[in-house]
């Protein structure tokens, strides 16, 4: 860590190029959702889905490591910040999900269309 | 008597954490970074709640791009286009601000000053979107029915796109109501705002217009929802209960009403925080202008305020993918 008092002023903008870059590629695919990933299946959801939740994944590692400077801060606290979460929002999820979709195979057939 | 606190606490820089500065972070960035982290995983509740209830709902549950279509000031449908400007701003906010922080370890204090206020400003441009965002939602679009069964059914044309009930709906009411006022009726009784249209009037037009077809909730194998035959939209139209126009907290013309509750409670609570970012940023926008981290050597204050914003942009990008893009 450099302790970065000096100028990023254009590491930020460039930043901002990716952010809108993979913002725009999202709203894209969000529009087009071309069928051969739309309609596809890989554990759980399509293709489409897994693309929007990587680029998001991506996006947010952009705005923690550069906006919220994490990359400057000293390794420890860093990965206090950020495994914490990691390991207990993948645990809620992965249980949650996992349990929404039980559900529906449960009550799903019960319900006439 | 020696205090077991490692830090003593009856001196004045007891905010400051007395100048311990563990891992090199200030006693207030690391208590505003362990905050962040809490808030975090608030929403991550939230989210996780919300991806057990689609899941659970997972052949039914309402399309994003067929809900979210509308620009301001522009006519027609242009789905997710305005959450994406959204999404931008949000983004265009966070660079301003960190650009403050920049500023700011430069000692700079009108460009701090500037680029505070923009911040400011986009902020408030995305409250606004998001007020306006909520006000469409509620006042909704075309209007469907609910059957006795809390099914959703809308009408879509021969083209399978969907239609407004002003569409096609031409005869009377049928039902010869009216709004209940204290002017046309009791005046010691009130009534709720009633449909526009009545379930007669509905079932009489769609049985005089051969090209309207009724849509259910059900997703296809193609990712689309059912559009039913005649004589089955006849059948299903048979068990109406409610005309349902907008969505509210109990019911929701764009399908089950659990995706407006967790709408509102979602983007609600992300925009209360993105208010109070706006808060806390005009406070240290003035301290900033009379001069208070001028005085105190340092612009710290404006990094903590910054990340806290920057957490209410990354939060936005968390609701934007799982609200409007899966």
């Amino acid at each position: 860590m450099g302790h970065a008092h000096e100028s990023n002023t254009k590491k930020i903008w460039i930043v901002l190029v990716i952010l809108t870059a993979i913002t725009g590629v999202e709203v894209w695919l969000g529009i087009l959702k071309p069928d051969f990933l739309h309609l596809s299946n890989f554990l759980g959801t399509s293709w489409l889905n897994w693309i929007f939740i990587i680029l998001t994944l991506v996006k947010a590692y952009f705005i923690a490591w550069s906006f919220m400077h994490l990359e400057g801060e000293k390794t420890w606290f860093r990965r206090a910040i950020v495994w914490t979460p990691i390991f207990l929002i993948g645990f809620l999820v992965t249980l949650l999900l996992t349990e929404g979709g039980y559900i529906f195979d449960t009550l799903g057939p019960l319900v006439k269309w | 008597m020696k205090s077991n606190s490692a830090v003593s606490s009856n001196k004045k820089e007891t905010w400051s954490g007395g100048g311990v500065k563990p891992f090199g972070a200030s006693y207030g960035k690391m208590m505003m970074w362990f905050f962040i982290v809490s808030d975090a995983l608030t929403f991550s509740g939230f989210l996780a709640a919300y991806g057990l209830t689609r899941f659970k709902f997972i052949d039914s549950w309402p399309i994003a791009d067929e809900v979210f279509t509308h620009v301001p000031f522009v006519h027609g449908e242009y789905p997710m286009i305005y959450v994406a400007i959204m999404t931008f701003i949000l983004i265009v906010s966070s660079v301003t601000m960190v650009l403050a922080v920049d500023a700011g370890h430069k000692m700079q204090k009108n460009k701090v000053a500037w680029y505070m206020f923009a911040t400011i400003i986009f902020g408030i441009i995305f409250v606004g979107s998001q007020a306006w965002e909520w006000n469409t939602f509620i006042k909704g679009s075309y209007g469907a029915v609910k059957t006795t069964e809390g099914k959703i059914l809308q009408f879509v044309n021969e083209d399978g796109k969907q239609i407004a009930f002003a569409d096609f709906v031409t005869t009377e009411r049928l039902d010869g109501r009216e709004q209940h006022t204290k002017k046309n009726g009791l005046w010691f009784v009130e009534e709720p705002t009633i449909a526009t249209y009545s379930i007669d009037q509905i079932i009489a037009s769609y049985n005089a217009h051969p090209e309207v077809q009724v849509r259910t909730e059900l997703i296809t194998d193609q990712k689309k929802k059912t559009i039913l035959s005649r004589e089955e939209g006849t059948a299903q139209l048979a068990k109406t209960r409610l005309v349902v126009e907008g969505a509210n907290l109990e019911v929701n013309e764009y399908g089950n009403t659990i995706f407006a509750d967790f709408f509102f409670f979602i983007t609600g609570f992300h925009g209360f925080h993105v208010l109070t970012g706006i808060l806390i940023n005009i406070i240290i926008f003035f301290n900033v202008i009379v001069g208070t981290y001028e005085k105190r050597g340092h612009y710290e204050m404006v990094e903590k305020v910054g990340l806290y914003w920057h957490f209410v942009d990354l939060v936005w990008v968390f609701v934007f993918t799982f609200f409007y893009l899966v």
